[in-house]
């Protein structure tokens, strides 16, 4: 059975003597070689460069901090229970006297690592977090030397606080239609000053 | 006596309440309950999440009777016909009471160790709505010590009075109770009085929202990460037989027995509670059985070999399981 045209039928007769020479084969191989000096590269001087990428990429995830740069995460878990891949691990912590500029409710994630070994970059956990606290990124994960490195601690996934990273088009309809609705503790910020007491 | 609940009839004794009938029935037309507790006296008639509709009073009286009432307080009558989930108007009634039940109540789910576990979660998910008509601040209170081991959270509370039930009951000396009315109604101890007894650990356990918690498990994890197992042991206060809440090899929690209404069948005693969290304290007696349904199954192996096997079964009984033909 034929499929294609491009069969060759291989031809053991003696090479004759230019074409033992090689030399028309080698200019041959030149003007291939050089034809692609003046051809436009098909990749990029990575990371020079980048690739235009969606906003809605999932990469490297984030740790977002409120607008008074707390750390909204409050270690409920749901992200850990909802991955399938069983990459994040959290302890829990709470949150003493004076810490209020540091993390936004009475409880925080003393310890919130995600290997990025096992992640599979599904987004469920930014599906789950009820705080809007973890997002998936345009970023990508760093290639690194030691599979240690690979598992990302609170140092590597919260926001640096001068350094902020915008995930405003991820958010859905939905979600910014809810954070519409007045009188929501969700939606408003914490204020220690304003706790009633009966 | 004969009563119907639901289209379903059953003979009980008399002074049986219309919830206890139904409990009796099972779990598809009993009512959800908030205060009521089987084995604490004088318990239920506040929360009203168990109204139901009696569209005939008695044999003797066959009218209806006019507004829905309290299960767990309406004593049964002989020919009696009750309507539960097969009444619009009751589910109508109960998805008020939940809204009612949530006004005050903080959405602090993701913070609170009783997620997962919380009888008001449940119920909110079932009959309530998704979001809130209310508007206004609610209600914030300070977070109190009370004794060394347990924690009151006010804001969380939904005044069901089991507490104070048990702290009646089962203490000696009672020190907590309800101060204020209506709408300040709060849970309380004698002007910060500790409570010091044997029992007192019990409050958590009745507790049906995260009001009253474990100090010595405030925090550590979400309960769908730890595994239930039962334990006992020799106890000279209690009767000892708990139940254990692993993480690893860890015991971060001891907690009654509860049933399937989420009452728990023993008391136990503040040591067994709080003291005593090492394997070698305890003789293990198996792993607790877990609703496939409930949230504390997830990632447990062993409920998803139960799982494939209920597949499995289910397979069968349609006839498409296939047979292996393998040598």
């Amino acid at each position: 059975m034929q499929l294609t045209n491009r069969k060759v039928v291989v031809s053991h007769k003696e090479l004759s003597f230019a074409e033992r020479m090689y030399l028309p084969a080698v200019a041959k191989g030149m003007a291939i070689t050089l034809s692609h000096l003046f051809k436009k590269s098909p990749t990029i001087d990575y990371p020079k460069k980048t690739r235009p990428m969606s906003a809605t990429y999932r990469g490297r995830h984030v740790l977002k901090r409120d607008e008074n740069g707390a750390e909204r995460c409050v270690a409920c878990g749901m992200c850990a229970v909802a991955c399938p891949a069983e990459a994040i691990t959290i302890v829990a912590a709470e949150r003493k006297k004076g810490e209020e500029h540091l993390y936004r409710e009475e409880k925080y994630a003393s310890s919130f690592e995600i290997n990025m070994l096992r992640c599979i970059f599904c987004g469920l956990c930014e599906d789950a977090c009820p705080k809007e606290a973890i997002f998936l990124t345009d970023r990508l994960v760093d290639a690194e030397f030691e599979r240690e490195d690979f598992i990302y601690g609170k140092e590597k996934l919260v926001e640096k606080i001068d350094k902020r990273i915008d995930i405003t088009k991820r958010q859905t309809q939905a979600v910014l239609d809810f954070k519409k609705i007045p009188g929501l503790r969700h939606n408003t910020l914490f204020d220690p000053k304003k706790q009633v007491k009966h | 006596m004969k009563v119907t609940i639901d289209g379903i009839t059953i003979d009980v004794p008399k002074g049986t309440t219309i919830l206890q009938a139904a409990r009796m029935i099972g779990p598809e037309v009993a009512p959800p309950t908030m205060c009521y507790y089987s084995s604490l006296k004088t318990s239920g008639g506040y929360c009203r999440t168990c109204i139901v509709k009696v569209t005939q009073g008695s044999a003797a009286n066959p009218n209806p009777m006019p507004k829905p009432v309290a299960s767990c307080r309406t004593e049964v009558m002989d020919g009696m016909v009750v309507e539960n989930v097969t009444n619009n108007d009751v589910l109508e009634a109960r998805k008020g009471v939940v809204e009612f039940l949530l006004i005050n109540h903080p959405l602090d789910c993701p913070v609170c160790d009783q997620a997962g576990e919380c009888h008001l979660q449940d119920l909110g998910y079932e009959h309530g709505l998704a979001t809130t008509r209310y508007e206004f601040p609610r209600r914030e209170f300070d977070k109190i010590d009370i004794g060394k081991y347990i924690k009151l959270h006010m804001t969380r509370c939904i005044l069901c009075y089991r507490c104070v039930k048990v702290a009646d009951q089962l203490t000696d000396k009672r020190v907590h109770g309800v101060i204020h009315r209506g709408d300040a109604a709060e849970i309380s101890t004698y002007i910060e009085n500790v409570i010091e007894n044997d029992f007192s650990g019990n409050v958590i356990d009745v507790c049906p929202v995260g009001a009253l918690t474990d100090k010595t498990f405030r925090f550590k994890t979400r309960v769908w990460f730890t595994k239930p197992v039962e334990a006992s042991r020799e106890c000279k206060k209690c009767t000892g037989r708990v139940r254990l809440w692993y993480k690893g090899d860890e015991i971060l929690r001891v907690t009654g027995r509860k049933d399937q209404w989420g009452e728990v069948e023993d008391f136990i005693c503040n040591e067994c509670r709080f003291e005593k969290k090492k394997t070698s304290d305890w003789k293990i007696e198996g792993p607790t059985n877990v609703n496939r349904h409930s949230v504390i199954s997830q990632n447990h192996y062993n409920n998803l070999n139960e799982l494939k096997l209920q597949v499995l079964k289910q397979q069968k009984a349609l006839g498409f399981i296939q047979i292996d033909k393998r040598p």
